[in-house]
């Protein structure tokens, strides 16, 4: 069985992995073999009865610990289990995009990752020998994050891990016990209780919400008996993480049907530390135990590199995924996040960006329900909106595999005709589908949003996630996190109202001051005034062109669950 | 809403039929599918309207398919 919150993406079979010695990278295995969270008795383990938690939440990959950070920020007491003690070994989850990196600034860990991973923007597709086109992800200006970052999830836990202490050096109620597995799970009306097997033997313990991020194996969906369906795509993958010095540039390459593998595709992508991710697609009927063989491995590289480019393997795996997703992310007490809910394919970094997005719209909801300030259902909303995303998240990667795996030979033809023409003709470009990188689902029709009554921009109805804008030398969304607000834009509005004991407060803008126009483009469109209700998760609740007492109330009581 | 022409449209029916055919002269089977798969991207995109390609994908559904 995998660990837990380990296989966030692209969750490989354990046994088909291979580790390589990589002489010379002794920093690199070091991150991989020291403890990070080690084990250490917990006082709930020495009681008589089992010790209640607010939350317990199961995996400390990027999911669990962001969860868990998001809550301990809010003062909600947390502890996260983890049957291992490490980062996870080999790059897995490499791609985050600007609205997990806008999270993770929330979270006090945006700058970390931006700073060390490798941002990029450009990339080229290959068909057969030649190069197709190049594309350029245009990043409009104006946000305080760039498109997408690469960066190994191992350095993302060990961000997330020292994010976790500081907060533990301020205070913050958080904890993270590792080589803590979770054995048996007993689910009441308001509790859940634990059976946690531990190096000194097993415990009990309780919590009021347990959250699951234990990963696409998830132990906990599996204990508690709940299904899991989908679509499971008949192809392997082989990745492979490599040390070089090349001067590639840092930009996204994918292959299809290249002479060094072919019928297949490739895909080539720059990280940290000189490290670079190769993903191979293999085909159905393969030996995997032979494939993963560096013997086997090596000479396809060289095949794809060059014979002269020098390289070292620090990480090879094969995987096969599926698309496929629970039928409720809530399940009374427990809720489930991440992979342990969704699996999608990896084109298109859809894993671990759309996990963090599941604990972004939770967690907020989650503390509210915790203080009594929203009724539970308000936790159906998670579910519902976040299986919106899902569903997004599994169509468009779905429809990216149709693309690179042809399943016939009329979607074969039809697709090496749309690579043929791209390279000659712009239009077929849009067709041409390696990847439809992540972006945030607007939740449209969420019983938490009120009827548009703007005639602003589409970008930011009630349900998008605000897009940032520059605000002099500052940004919008740092200004948003965390709590209601009530954004105007050349319109008048109390400085907070109370609704139902929860609270929104104003941040006044002015388009006077907005050098760029990016804040009009943004949110008014043509519209010369407007008044926003943004949630805590920083997607649009309600807006309008003036601010109406009794509309903003009820939208207040809507986003909560009271409507 | 835009609707697909189903009525007579060519400019010249047997001139376009002969083109048809002269482009697909002397290609062997899968030349002639590639062909036949460009040029629906190329017209669809000229087309470009979603709704008058859906009624387009259904039209070339014959009847009792």
């Amino acid at each position: 069985m995998e660990p837990f919150g380990k296989t966030l993406w692209p969750s490989p079979a354990r046994d088909t992995e291979f580790r390589a010695k990589a002489p010379g990278r002794e920093p690199m295995n070091k991150i991989f073999e020291t403890p990070l969270y080690a084990y250490d008795r917990s006082p709930d383990q020495d009681t008589a009865t089992p010790v209640r938690h607010k939350v317990i939440v199961v995996g400390a990959g990027p999911v669990g610990l962001s969860a868990a950070i998001d809550l301990a920020q809010q003062g909600v007491e947390v502890v996260v289990l983890d049957d291992n003690d490490k980062v996870s070994f080999g790059s897995r989850a490499i791609c985050f995009s600007q609205r997990t990196l806008d999270i993770a600034d929330r979270l006090g860990c945006g700058k970390p990752m931006a700073e060390s991973g490798v941002q990029w923007e450009a990339g080229k597709v290959f068909f057969d020998d030649r190069k197709v086109y190049e594309f350029d992800l245009l990043p409009e200006k104006g946000f305080a994050n760039p498109a997408f970052v690469n960066l190994q999830q191992y350095h993302l836990e060990n961000i997330l891990v020292d994010r976790v202490r500081a907060l533990q050096a301020e205070g913050a109620p958080i904890e993270i016990r590792g080589r803590n597995k979770v054995e048996a799970i007993g689910t009441h009306d308001d509790h859940v209780k634990l059976e946690v097997e531990t190096p000194e033997g097993p415990y009990n313990v309780e919590a009021d919400w347990l959250i699951a991020c234990d990963g696409a194996h998830s132990p906990t969906r599996r204990m508690l008996g709940l299904d899991f369906d989908g679509r499971v795509f008949e192809d392997n993958f082989l990745i492979a993480d490599v040390v070089m010095e090349a001067d590639f540039p840092t930009e996204r390459w994918f292959w299809f049907d290249p002479p060094f593998n072919r019928g297949q595709s490739a895909l080539l992508h720059k990280q940290p530390d000189n490290v670079w991710r190769i993903d191979l697609q293999l085909g159905w009927d393969i030996d995997k135990e032979r494939e993963k063989r560096p013997e086997n491995v090596i000479p396809r590289l060289k095949a794809m590199l060059g014979e002269d480019v020098v390289f070292e393997l620090e990480w090879v795996s094969i995987y096969t995924f599926q698309c496929r997703r629970m039928e409720r992310f809530r399940y009374g007490r427990v809720l489930f996040a991440g992979d342990s809910a969704h699996q999608v394919s990896p084109f298109g970094a859809r894993g671990a960006n759309s996990g963090i997005q599941d604990t972004d719209n939770l967690c907020w909801k989650l503390k509210l329900v915790i203080d009594g300030q929203a009724p539970e259902l308000l936790l159906d909303s998670y579910s519902r909106e976040r299986v919106q995303a899902a569903d997004e998240n599994i169509q468009n990667s779905t429809r990216s595999t149709d693309f690179i795996t042809p399943k016939s030979e009329m979607s074969r033809l039809m697709r090496d005709a749309v690579l043929d023409l791209s390279e000659h003709y712009e239009f077929a470009r849009p067709l041409v589908n390696s990847g439809r990188l992540s972006t945030p689902c607007t939740y449209e029709g969420s019983s938490l949003s009120s009827a548009d009554a703007l005639s602003g921009p589409d970008l930011t109805c009630p349900g998008a996630a605000c897009p940032d804008a520059p605000l002099g030398d500052e940004f919008l969304l740092s200004k948003l996190a965390g709590k209601f607000t009530l954004l105007t834009i050349d319109a008048d509005a109390p400085d907070r109202i109370e609704e139902d004991g929860v609270e929104a407060t104003r941040l006044a803008l002015s388009i006077k001051d907005d050098l760029t126009l990016e804040l009009k483009r943004r949110y008014l469109g043509d519209a010369t005034s407007a008044v926003y209700l943004i949630r805590p998760d920083q997607h649009v609740a309600a807006r309008r062109d003036n601010f109406e007492e009794n509309a903003f109330r009820q939208a207040m009581r809507r986003a909560t669950g009271k409507e | 809403m835009a609707d697909l022409i189903l009525t007579p449209n060519f400019d010249s029916a047997d001139d376009f039929y002969a083109q048809l055919l002269a482009s697909h002269e002397g290609l062997g089977k899968d030349e002639s599918d590639a062909l036949n798969a460009r040029l629906i991207l190329v017209l669809a995109n000229h087309i470009g309207d979603a709704e008058v390609l859906s009624q387009a994908l259904k039209t070339a559904t014959l009847p009792g398919d």
